[in-house]
């Protein structure tokens, strides 16, 4: 009875002290649901959400404080997989944040473009490369399309244009089957 | 469960040389196998599409209204995998733009137009020794020959020809299986051209240093089979090294490289490996031919051979430029019959609808076919997955279709992904079989594609993050190093103030209370801050370049100031008068 008490009590102490151990030796350091919100968002730190930028965002979401139907860029499917992750109700977007738009990048009219610099402040990657009183122009393979330039420019002279299909970035569609009418004769068949 | 199947299968010794899966549908292969390769009559218009191979864009090196030569390079491969392209013949540059291409999407893609002259005038081009020169030259030569893999992928052949100290070559294959129904494009090679095709087998193999060339043709083509004998019996490679021509079933995708090496070889390549690794290297028998047609003749890809066949008059192949119109392909065939209503490129199997006729010949085109419903009628509705497994029994990579297909259907990526969607090599081994008619492939394009673009998706919000971070990053320390300057600053004036208190104590009378001291401290730096400003002032109005102006602007500038300073007096002076007669006035009303 009694060695049976104090077996139960070494093993207490010696997977106490594993525990214990293992709790100092494996932290994590940061959230790691942050971090997981954050692969989810579509990083365009376009600021639509409310929050300045993605990780606020996610910092927000895994904190509660915010809702996961706010960020427009990630679409319905981003909304799905945020649900999905933080295992609450899906809800379709809120459009008091935007609606979704077709993937973009800013063009800037170089012979508009008076080099205030305001635009490449306001980049959240600096994608835009210029100087001041030296025209500015967008890196496209940066830009996330967030239209936070469009703001700040004093000449209106940046617009979004939406990424146009070419045989690079086309895509196989979906199998869809064209439902024909049917012959006549058969219709008539029916009506009979 | 496949795998231990194929654990069974290989301890017992099958499976080593019957094709895994596959299908045998029709040939068609009779019809354009009576005549000899036809010559095109030169065209007028060449389109070429920059797009004609895996791998980068090349870069264009000539403009609009040049002058080009037959074989003149007019873009560059650029980056690692690329390839050049050159002029099919002389004429000149008519437009640099987006035009029609061969490709699924029916999109418009940057193209070089030519017009041809007539002369097809050569560029000045030599024969190499290639025997005697250094590999390394050999290979960085044959990035501007423009060759790419003939059989349909369209790689470029100089990355395969590549081998390091990890990568040693034993094993040569040259595929000639043509497996696909209709085309007979290297079928006909083999019988009219087998000796050039060994020169170049030779090339290849003098590059690869390998000890055995395998040549792998079905057993439909008994013809070229024959003569590719004739021809490895009077080539000299063979007395340097095993030199075999293997005749294989015909089994519907025997000619997949991967298939073919197994086949010949018995050897099955992983599938997160390249053939190169396991010491083996597959080329097409066009593709060694161009190479013979580089290295003996300085030719670089202008032409391949074509079959034009399906609803046409005369089906037959043809030595087609790249950039020749289907149009002009059809008119040489004896023109589509009628009912014809669509053009397929490459073979019924894997090939895709063309947008138009008004398409150009890539080095990708082994085969147009002209469409018409007697020939392939549309597809019949599609029912509901019967789960028979058919498409699991034919497929060449021992897939489970029948998943891929469920999961393509829903969407569920990840999981396609998970069963290995991307060994699916898109035979239509599936398709061909389904009983129920369910276009298998589209789903895996439809769901492979949608994965590709994903993760491209990924990969940009990847950049995005990193960049935000280090922009967050950037402004924190920004921020960081002006709040230490402006510390330093106010540390600097501190000391300042702190120094000339100590002066003012040292001179002032005993009795004065510090905080007139300070007071008298704060007084002083304001009337030095007047001072300064005042100067700042002056400097600004003084003009500071004028000191090395020529003298009749200097002139000119004294004459402006003078007469500035003339009209400032006058002001001044009517100022006073104005005064004065005031004065007057208001001492006249005194009185």
């Amino acid at each position: 009875m009694l060695t049976a008490i104090y077996v139960m009590l070494g093993l207490a102490l010696v997977l106490g002290i594993l525990l214990g151990y293992s709790a100092l030796k494996f932290k994590v350091e940061g959230d790691p649901l942050v971090a997981r919100i954050d692969a989810i968002l579509p990083q365009t730190q376009c600021g639509q959400c409310g929050f300045p930028g993605c990780k606020p965002y996610a910092t927000a979401i895994a904190a509660g404080e915010a809702d996961i139907n706010q960020c427009p860029p990630g679409g319905d499917a981003g909304a799905r997989a945020l649900a999905d992750l933080m295992g609450v109700e899906y809800k379709p977007l809120n459009a008091e944040h935007g609606i979704p738009k077709p993937k973009s990048v800013a063009l800037i009219d170089e012979n508009t473009c008076i080099g205030c610099t305001l635009c490449i402040q306001a980049c959240p990657v600096d994608a835009i490369l210029g100087a001041a009183k030296h025209m500015h122009t967008i890196i496209a393979i940066e830009c996330t399309g967030c239209e936070l330039c469009l703001a700040p420019c004093p000449v209106d002279c940046i617009t979004m244009e939406p990424i146009a299909e070419s045989p690079d970035n086309w895509k196989w569609r979906y199998p869809v089957f064209e439902i024909k009418p049917a012959a006549t004769n058969t219709l008539i068949g029916i009506r009979h | 469960m496949s795998a231990l199947i194929n654990i069974v299968k290989q301890n017992l010794g099958l499976g080593s040389i019957a094709v895994n899966g596959g299908v045998h549908p029709p040939e068609h292969k009779q019809e354009s196998t009576t005549q000899a390769i036809g010559q095109l009559p030169l065209p007028k218009r060449l389109v070429l599409p920059l797009r004609q191979h895996v791998g980068n864009l090349p870069k264009v090196l000539v403009a609009v209204g040049d002058q080009v030569l037959k074989g003149q390079l007019l873009a560059e491969a650029e980056g690692n995998i690329s390839a050049a392209i050159h002029a099919p013949t002389s004429g000149t540059i008519a437009a640099i733009g987006d035009a029609l291409i061969p490709h699924p999407s029916g999109l418009p893609d940057r193209c070089i137009t030519i017009t041809a002259d007539g002369k097809d005038e050569w560029i000045a081009h030599s024969p190499s020794d290639w025997r005697k020169e250094d590999k390394t030259r050999l290979l960085e030569r044959l990035r501007h020959s423009g060759i790419v893999g003939l059989g349909g992928a369209a790689f470029p052949t100089q990355v395969k020809l590549l081998t390091n100290a990890k990568s040693q070559v034993d094993t040569l294959v040259i595929n000639a299986a043509e497996c696909e129904p209709y085309i007979t494009c290297d079928d006909m090679l083999m019988r009219e051209r087998a000796d050039q095709i060994l020169k170049g087998v030779e090339i290849a193999q003098h590059l690869l240093g390998a000890n055995q060339c395998l040549i792998g043709i079905e057993d439909n083509k008994p013809e070229a089979a024959e003569a590719m004998r004739l021809a490895c019996t009077n080539s000299p490679l063979a007395q340097s090294v095993t030199l075999k021509v293997v005749v294989v079933p015909t089994q519907y995708p025997s000619g997949d490289a991967r298939q073919l090496i197994r086949l010949l070889t018995g050897i099955e390549v992983p599938a997160d490996k390249r053939s190169i690794d396991v010491g083996l290297q597959c080329f097409n028998v066009a593709t060694v031919l161009a190479l013979h047609r580089y290295f003996d003749f300085g030719e670089p890809a202008l032409s391949r051979i074509v079959t034009m066949t399906g609803n046409v008059k005369i089906p037959a192949n043809f030595e087609v430029l790249f950039g020749t119109l289907v149009t002009d392909l059809v008119k040489a065939g004896g023109g589509a019959l009628e009912e014809t209503d669509d053009y397929i490129m490459g073979g019924p199997m894997m090939g895709f609808s063309l947008p138009s006729a008004d398409v150009p010949i890539t080095k990708a085109a082994n085969c147009i076919i002209a469409s018409a419903p007697n020939l392939f009628a549309p597809a019949p509705p599609a029912m509901p997955c019967i789960r028979c497994a058919r498409c699991a029994d034919v497929c060449p990579v021992s897939l489970q279709p029948q998943e891929l297909y469920w999961f393509a259907k829903s969407s569920n990526l990840e999981k396609a992904r998970d069963y290995n969607l991307f060994d699916c090599i898109e035979c239509g081994c599936c398709t061909y079989a389904c009983p129920s008619n369910i276009p298998l492939v589209q789903y895996y394009r439809f769901a492979k594609s949608e994965i590709i673009a994903q993760d491209r998706a990924k990969e940009a919000a990847d950049l995005a993050r990193e960049r935000n971070d280090f922009r967050l990053m950037r402004i924190e320390r920004e921020k960081q190093e002006r709040a230490e300057k402006h510390a330093q600053k106010a540390a600097g004036a501190k000391a300042e103030v702190a120094n000339a208190e100590a002066a003012k104590t040292d001179a002032a009378p005993v009795n004065e209370t510090p905080d007139d001291s300070a007071m008298a401290a704060k007084k002083a730096a304001i009337a030095a801050a007047i001072e300064r400003a005042k100067a700042q002032k002056a400097s600004a109005i003084a003009p500071q370049n004028v000191a090395d102006a020529k003298p009749a602007v200097q002139a000119e500038i004294a004459e402006i100031d003078a007469r500035r300073e003339a009209a400032k007096q006058a002001v001044s002076e009517q100022t006073l008068s104005e005064q004065a007669v005031d004065n007057i006035a208001s001492t006249r009303d005194e009185k």
